[in-house]
């Protein structure tokens, strides 16, 4: 699209008369001007659909509420509660780790998957990265009822080995704990770890290789030496994909955590509706913006030091 | 980490040249790597596909051994109650939003694609955040605001909340599509004469138009799924979504939410081919030649 | 400067951030000229053409065309039309629709449309083209539709952005001759950026010389090339070999100048004035240069003058000529010859460290100020 500039048919200088001219002569000649142009409505957009709001989430967390009546008096009740209840605290830490290992497994699991359509797969690469990318798009909501489905007292698993005649009573450890959280989390969130890997390890200069193995380096030495240390950057970009959106998750831990899978999401969606203390959850929704913050600093850190170290 | 570099589907073009890339006497290896492919598919595709399974079979327990064949389940979802008014609210919000992320979003990417702007790292960065902020945040949050202005929560509400994650998934999606666009060619446009308005609507648009197609889809099935924020923003008109959570609380209604549920993962999955068809179509961009 | 020129650049200067792209530049172009940007990449050249084009604004200064103020016009309105560099056929057009692109606004009949493509199809040597599709071309054929497209308004001026850049050696040297006939056909004013000296020699009327947002000397290709106004223009165009020197005697247009180790050298002065004493450089053109395995008979050692002795330090088999680099006492570069090779070789790679005799005419040095 083209920047949206007042033509008039006139010519010579424009002296700086006005507003309109002025406006005109700054567009033409700076590109700056132009972008944030094009870019004022989504910016504006994104301020006050995303900006303000968080702003604002800020903001109340530090309110504090009484029955049905909210203190506007600056508070930091809500922040001494969660710091003096266990529980609260225990729920972070879980979430955390739930999070870390759904990260780890995901993309563990999409390395491989993402190793294979970059460099094995030679017609149809497009149709693979179609049938990765296909359930990702589909209802969220969906797919971790279909894990409830699968993993369930009279799921899929549990009555296909009954019927098979492995088991004789329904595996209780399937449904309703932490490892059906990360499992769940870890299938839905999948095309995420996938997609950057795989762009990186496409961006790989097939002779970089094909050097490393004129050098004497075996598939395994090539392997470490080039492709995933020139992979990293994908490694590192589909964790954040994966950790951080993952969580403030509520619907996974809902449908299939169980009580000893509730999450810290579960917490604030509760403060938002049944407990109805609108402060306590933005300061629980605040404090888990800054757990999350704190855990991808120390990991980008750590990935920068182990990367220099190594190279 | 820049969200620009892990564009999901390498262009037409990036693939050729890979292909061009790899020596041609290096067989193809499939081994372990394809055992593990295929492993990896069904784990993706396997779970989901119990839906569409089950809701043929004629029980209303979800558990092998399957007793028989039945269509019963779509008949009686089609009668519930509130199915065809959330259907309706659904897209009388994924539409507005698709369209208008769209837009959006392509208006970003133009701008982020075509001109050198200081702190745009940052802004893009700043557009792309709802892929990645939790949900639940951007929800509460807008809810905390909604309701200090006072705007009441409606359908309308639901749409607010799906623009940002729309504008930011429209804005990738745009991006991978104008990276590339020889920027000679609007300015060629401008050369023979024609001014902004007319250079779009004769040379970007039609150039672009596949990507905008993609993005409409894609914009549409994200609204059309979503259940977080509309459960955080939603009023008393529930969006699909919502539906399905509130008849999953009774175990009688299940085989009619499977049934549901398979109409609707198909008419996504439908969707989104064509989509990801739409967005790897088109005339390549490159107007140079290597001769 | 040359405020009345066809195309006036009047002070003109360029900024990006920080950066001076373009740094006070002043010079006019008359119309009908075949005007050339030389410079190698970064000189600012490919700037300049985009402000008259439209592209980019300047920071400071004025541009002129016929007369009218550009500046502040968007490339719309300005009489001027472009070859780009990528030639940026319209790739969702067919030829037809791309060479009329910019008769829309004259909404032609049909017919008429048709009749003015062909007619630039038929000048382009295309015809036939219309239905065809950017990626159904090959580069030169890309070329040649740009080219239609850009004239097909008759523009005041067209800009050429390095156009024959991405053809082969061949073609480009085909198209070059094409391109200067079809710009004495068309009679329009051409402005042509590119870097390479020799497309540049061959096509221009007058060509400037630009480094980092400057130019160094504006002049005819044979003048640019003969009579260098600096070390830097001297330099970039062609290979020119350097030789420290003092100004002893000046008279009738000619100066004897002492070249240090080399003894004493002729050189024409070409109605530069230069005192005694004054420290200049002797630039010689190495194919100006003869070289000899003999020493000059004596008559001629007395008689004549710009006789040196070297050693042969490196001879190049061209084929059609030789390069041979001579060391000479005293002097830190090699002195570069070409010599065309009149007869199978003379020198070869076993020629290496023999005595050798370079001579040149007091005609062929040009001498320039030390800076």
């Amino acid at each position: 699209m083209s920047e949206p500039t007042a033509v008039s048919t006139g010519s010579g200088v424009a002296p700086m008369g006005t507003p309109l001219r002025w406006w005109r002569r700054l567009i033409l000649r700076n590109e700056a001007v132009r972008g944030y142009t094009l870019l004022s409505p989504t910016l504006f957009l994104m301020t006050l659909a995303l900006g303000a709001p968080v702003f604002f989430l800020f903001l109340v967390s530090f309110f504090t509420q009484d029955l049905l009546e909210i203190s506007t008096d600056f508070s930091l009740e809500n922040y001494m509660s969660f710091l003096g209840k266990e529980n609260y605290q225990k729920l972070l830490w879980r979430s955390l780790k739930v999070s870390g290992f759904v990260t780890v497994l995901s993309v563990v699991l999409a390395y491989p998957m993402a190793y294979f359509i970059a460099f094995r797969v030679r017609k149809n690469k497009f149709a693979w990265l179609i049938l990765i990318t296909v359930p990702f798009w589909t209802s969220y909501l969906l797919r971790v009822f279909a894990w409830k489905i699968v993993l369930g007292h009279n799921g899929v698993i549990n009555s296909g080995l009954t019927e098979l005649g492995f088991i004789e009573e329904p595996l209780t450890f399937l449904l309703y704990n932490p490892f059906a959280v990360v499992l769940t989390l870890a299938h839905a969130w999948a095309a995420f770890a996938i997609m950057p890997i795989y762009v990186s390890l496409e961006k790989i200069d097939r002779s970089l290789l094909e050097a490393a193995r004129d050098l004497g380096d075996g598939p395994a030495m090539r392997f470490w030496r080039v492709t995933l240390p020139l992979s990293m950057a994908g490694v590192v970009a589909a964790s954040l994909l994966v950790f951080i959106p993952t969580v403030g998750d509520f619907v996974t831990p809902t449908m299939v955590g169980g009580p000893k899978g509730t999450l810290i999401g579960n917490l604030i969606q509760i403060q938002f509706g049944k407990a109805n203390n609108w402060p306590l959850g933005a300061a629980l929704s605040v404090i888990s913006l800054i757990a999350i913050t704190a855990v991808v600093c120390a990991f980008l850190w750590f990935t920068k030091r182990v990367r220099t170290q190594e190279l | 980490m820049t969200i620009r570099d892990t564009a999901p589907v390498a262009s037409g073009e990036a693939r050729t040249k890979t292909r061009a890339r790899r020596a041609p006497d290096a067989a193809p290896r499939i081994g372990a790597l394809g055992v593990f492919a295929v492993l990896y598919l069904a784990f993706i595709y396997a779970p989901v596909l119990f839906i569409p399974l089950f809701s043929f079979n004629d029980s209303t327990y979800i558990a092998f051994p399957l007793s028989g064949f039945t269509t019963e389940w779509y008949v009686t979802m089609s009668r519930s109650d509130g199915l065809v008014g959330a259907l309706t609210n659904s897209i009388k919000v994924a539409t507005p939003a698709a369209v208008v992320s769209t837009l959006l979003g392509t208006l970003a990417a133009k701008a982020v694609t075509r001109y050198r702007m200081p702190g745009m790292e940052a802004v893009v960065s700043f557009i792309m955040s709802p892929l990645v902020v939790p949900a639940i945040i951007v929800g509460v949050a807008l809810l905390i605001i909604v309701n200090a202005i006072g705007i009441e929560l409606s359908l309308f509400t639901v749409f607010l909340a799906h623009l940002p994650p729309c504008t930011a998934f429209a804005m990738w999606i745009m991006i991978s599509r104008l990276e590339g666009f020889d920027a000679a060619i609007e300015e060629a446009s401008r050369d023979l004469g024609e001014g902004p308005w007319m250079t779009f609507w004769r040379v970007t648009f039609p150039l672009i138009v596949p990507g905008v197609v993609a993005s409409l889809l894609l914009t549409f099935t994200i609204s059309f799924d979503e259940y977080v924020l509309a459960s955080f923003l939603g009023g008393s008109e529930p969006t699909l979504p919502i539906y399905i959570y509130s008849q999953l609380r009774f175990p009688w209604q299940l085989p009619n939410v499977l049934a549901l549920a398979t109409i609707l993962l198909f008419a996504s999955f439908a969707l989104v081919y064509i989509a990801m068809r739409f967005r790897n179509r088109g005339v390549q961009f490159k107007t140079t030649t290597g001769v | 400067m040359n405020a009345n020129a066809f195309i006036a650049i009047d002070d003109v200067s360029k900024d990006f951030g920080t950066v001076r792209a373009v740094d006070r530049v002043a010079f006019g172009i008359a119309r009908g000229e075949f005007f050339s940007l030389l410079g190698p990449s970064g000189c600012g050249k490919t700037t300049l053409l985009r402000m008259l084009a439209g592209f980019e604004f300047p920071t400071e200064g004025e541009i002129y065309i016929d007369g009218q103020a550009m500046a502040s016009e968007p490339p719309e309105n300005r009489p001027v039309n472009m070859v780009f560099q990528s030639y940026a056929i319209f790739p969702h057009l067919t030829v037809r629709k791309n060479i009329g692109y910019s008769l829309r606004r004259d909404r032609l009949s049909r017919v008429e449309f048709d009749r003015k493509v062909g007619r630039m199809l038929e000048l382009i040597k295309l015809p036939g083209y219309e239905e065809r599709k950017s990626h159904e071309l090959s580069g030169g054929e890309r070329q040649r539709v740009a080219l239609a497209r850009a004239l097909i308004r008759r523009p005041k001026v067209l800009l050429l952005d390095e156009p024959l850049g991405a053809l082969d050696k061949q073609l480009r040297e085909q198209m070059q001759l094409e391109l200067r006939d079809l710009q004495r056909e068309v009679g329009i004013t051409f402005v042509f950026v590119t870097h390479d000296q020799e497309e540049a020699l061959t096509m221009s009327d007058r060509i400037a010389v630009m480094s980092k947002g400057r130019y160094l000397q504006i002049d005819t290709p044979t003048q640019l090339y003969e009579a260098p106004r600096s070390r830097e223009v001297a330099a970039f165009i062609g290979s020119m070999n350097f030789f420290d020197a003092r100004v002893e005697e000046v008279a009738d247009g000619h100066a004897r100048v002492a070249a240090g180790p080399l003894g004493h050298l002729r050189a024409a002065t070409r109605a530069k004035r230069f005192s005694v004493g004054e420290t200049v450089l002797a630039a010689v053109r190495p194919e100006k240069i003869t070289i000899s395995s003999r020493p000059p008979a004596p008559s001629d050692a007395s008689g004549g003058t710009n006789f040196v002795k070297g050693v042969l330090d490196a001879t190049a088999y061209l084929g059609d000529r030789s390069h041979h680099y001579i060391r000479l006492p005293g002097v830190d570069k090699p002195v570069a010859v070409s010599a065309q090779n009149l007869n199978p070789a003379e020198f070869d790679v076993e020629s290496r460290k023999r005595d050798v005799w370079l001579n040149w005419s007091s005609e062929a040095v040009v001498l320039l100020r030390a800076t």
